[in-house]
């Protein structure tokens, strides 16, 4: 997915590339409002992450104006005041959705992920692996012409396992992707949720192996 | 507050106090007017009556002749009732009429005659005394005539024009009373309808006050124009600060947690990831905290302005659990929603989302993966009713009351992150606006919260 990122901290804009970079995002990244409008005039994106303070102006001004010239790419905005009131006004400008800083990266996804799916946009996701065709927006696999629903951690084990097929992925690196850090998390977890997602994979090529003492793997063999 | 006595009271009082003396004394000055009149024409008639008998008198061979003529004494019967009394000396002898007629204190010397009041014959009479000297047997002797009337007819006369001035200053009075209702009204009008337009003002109405107002007022209206200009910037600055300070705190925040994840992924050595994996909860404990300690503070400003509008329940609850969809989700949870389409109760806006983002977000919080919270709104009697129940931990036993004191957290919060003031903000949200938050354990496990508002 492309996103526009808008946000004035250099840090926290130079992390949050970075990290979406991982997940295979293409990022554009405009410190000020005047250059988020020149990336918008230039390039389409699917999704807007706008922070609200910003050098030349409030980022709920500039959505007023993304609303009213009918654009249609959904904005999440990124606040760091969490005052109540806020938030509201935040949704009441017409944001889409809203998080407030510092936030879970699984969680900002998540968002994403419910926003576009919302949006019903033009957003292609589709990931195919073997005879496997994933759809995270729709939380999806269709495996030999059979549609199967996903949950949420589903989603996300089976997304960590399409970015990195073939290599082994530790339980410990599973769970800091899986949960949130503020929930306990015991080390059979993991276990339940990759039993689960065999599961829903039975009868497909894509298999999760257990390679014992390092982890899993996803293998179409 | 200790309250000075109204001012339009105490205005009229004191018209009317003014005009009961103005009326008392224009009555006393009628009759007292009045009395000196009568008293001035019938003295007159009774002197001229003097003076007719003494100038009748004449000195004859071997006495005195005293032509009583009918003419003045009916003159002074003519008065009324009254009765008449008559001496006259000669040379110091009563010569004719009542001898024990008492003499003025001061003798007249002349015709002039002398007037004075005196007790006789148990009646209060008026006596006019004029002297002259006569010539008897060729000698001068002084003669005195006194002439008396009893003055029962004036008295009634007086008594009549008495009770006619006391009317007269009652009616005085009377007509006062409306017209000094009618002053106090006038002159207390502007203050009333500055009082009004100050009244008036919604409670986050920081505008100065530009009604007109007389000259005296204008230093209490430009003293709580300044009041209001200071309070107005207060208020900004600090909300101002509030954002600025948020702001601050939770950039660095966020800067730090994304590092922290940025480096996990890239570490292979566990004690790297351990130390990494704590700095990430601290992190979120410490915007966890500040966001709640911001709530907190916002649900206490906000509850003091008092100025509750008519919301639609449902359509909060709705948002606020699709905006916490997400964070059940990743969690494997579903909320469930039994709300009515439209579900319209008395608030405030932030505070209703506050409190329903904390209930539901503690559900969530302590509830195990793939479990359900479900989420209800409906009319109870006079109030609007939105229960939360979830499979979580439950209270533990612990009294419900004291987890909604601030920075209490029950017994078995475990290694569950929070700052203990979630319930907290949500009771006095509820307070705020007249409604009531009840938290109890909930049947077959769980916990149970219930914030109520009142139906608008």
């Amino acid at each position: 997915m492309r996103f526009l990122l808008v946000e004035d901290n250099a840090d926290l804009a130079a992390s949050v590339a970075a990290r979406l970079g991982l997940e295979g995002h293409g990022v554009d990244h405009a410190g000020t409002l005047a250059e988020a409008e020149e990336f918008l005039l230039s390039a389409s994106y699917d999704l807007i992450l706008l922070d609200i303070m910003l050098p030349d102006g409030d980022g709920r001004d500039f959505l007023a104006r993304h609303r009213r010239a009918e654009r249609q790419t959904p904005v999440i905005v990124m606040t760091a005041r969490s005052a109540v009131s806020d938030r509201v006004d935040a949704l009441d400008t017409g944001a889409d959705d809203y998080i407030t800083k510092p936030f879970d990266f699984a969680e900002l996804e998540a968002r994403c992920r419910a926003v576009l799916r919302r949006k019903g946009g033009s957003v292609q996701t589709f990931r195919r692996f073997g005879d496997l065709s994933f759809d995270p927006l729709a939380a999806t696999v269709v495996i030999a012409g059979e549609s199967r629903d996903l949950r949420s951690r589903e989603v996300r084990l089976l997304e960590l396992f399409l970015n990195a097929p073939g290599r082994i992925l530790s339980k410990e690196h599973l769970c800091d992707r899986l949960f949130s850090f503020s929930e306990p998390v015991t080390d059979n977890a993991i276990e339940v949720y990759v039993g689960r997602l065999r599961k829903k994979l039975a009868g497909s090529e894509a298999r999760i192996e257990t390679v014992r003492g390092l982890g899993y793997r996803l293998t179409d063999g | 507050m200790l309250r000075a006595p109204s001012l339009r009271r105490r205005l009229v009082v004191q018209l009317l106090v003014l005009a009961a003396v103005l009326a008392l004394v224009l009555s006393l000055a009628v009759q007292v007017g009045a009395g000196r009149a009568s008293q001035a024409t019938l003295d007159a008639v009774l002197g001229a009556a003097a003076q007719g008998m003494a100038e009748e008198m004449r000195a004859e061979e071997g006495g005195v002749v005293i032509d009583m003529q009918p003419a003045t004494l009916s003159m002074l019967a003519a008065m009324g009732e009254e009765r008449i009394f008559y001496r006259v000396d000669i040379g110091g002898l009563t010569v004719t009429g009542y001898g024990d007629l008492p003499l003025p204190g001061r003798l007249p010397t002349a015709l002039t005659p002398v007037f004075y009041t005196v007790p006789f014959r148990e009646a209060q009479i008026r006596v006019a005394a004029v002297a002259r000297s006569l010539r008897v047997d060729g000698r001068a002797a002084p003669a005195l005539v006194l002439l008396g009337q009893t003055r029962e007819g004036q008295e009634a006369i007086a008594a009549r024009l008495g009770l006619q001035a006391a009317a007269l200053g009652l009616a005085v009075f009377l007509a006062a009373i409306p017209l000094a209702l009618l002053v106090a009204r006038s002159l207390t009008r502007p203050i009333d309808l500055l009082a009004e337009a100050v009244g008036r003002r919604g409670p986050r109405d920081l505008r100065p006050v530009r009604h007109p107002a007389p000259r005296e007022l204008q230093p209490f209206v430009t003293a709580l124009n300044s009041f209001i200009g200071r309070l107005r910037g207060t208020l900004s600055q600090t909300e101002t600060f509030i954002a600025e300070a948020a702001h601050h705190i939770r950039t660095p925040l966020a800067v730090m947690r994304n590092e922290a994840e940025l480096a996990l992924r890239q570490s292979s050595e566990e004690d790297t990831r351990a130390r990494l994996r704590g700095l990430i909860r601290s992190a979120d404990d410490a915007a966890r905290s500040a966001g709640q300690l911001l709530d907190h503070a916002t649900v206490l400003y906000r509850a003091d302005q008092a100025d509750w509008a008519k919301l639609d329940l449902a359509a909060m609850t709705r948002a606020v659990a699709a905006r916490l969809a997400p964070a059940a989700g990743m969690k494997d949870m579903d909320l469930v929603l039994t709300i009515p389409a439209v579900l319209t109760c008395e608030g405030d806006a932030v505070l209703i989302e506050a409190a329903l983002r904390n209930i539901l977000d503690n559900a969530i919080k302590y509830s195990p993966p793939d479990s359900v919270v479900e989420v209800s709104a409906l009319a109870e009697g006079p109030m609007a009713v939105v229960t939360v129940a979830d499979r979580g931990r439950g209270l533990g036993g612990t009294e419900p009351d004291r987890l909604l004191r601030r920075f209490r957290r029950g017994d078995n919060v475990g290694d569950v992150m929070g700052s203990g003031l979630g319930l907290t903000i949500v009771e006095e949200a509820a307070g705020a606006m007249g409604g009531t938050f009840r938290l109890r354990a909930r049947q077959g496990g769980g916990a149970c919260a219930e914030f109520c508002l009142p139906l608008a």
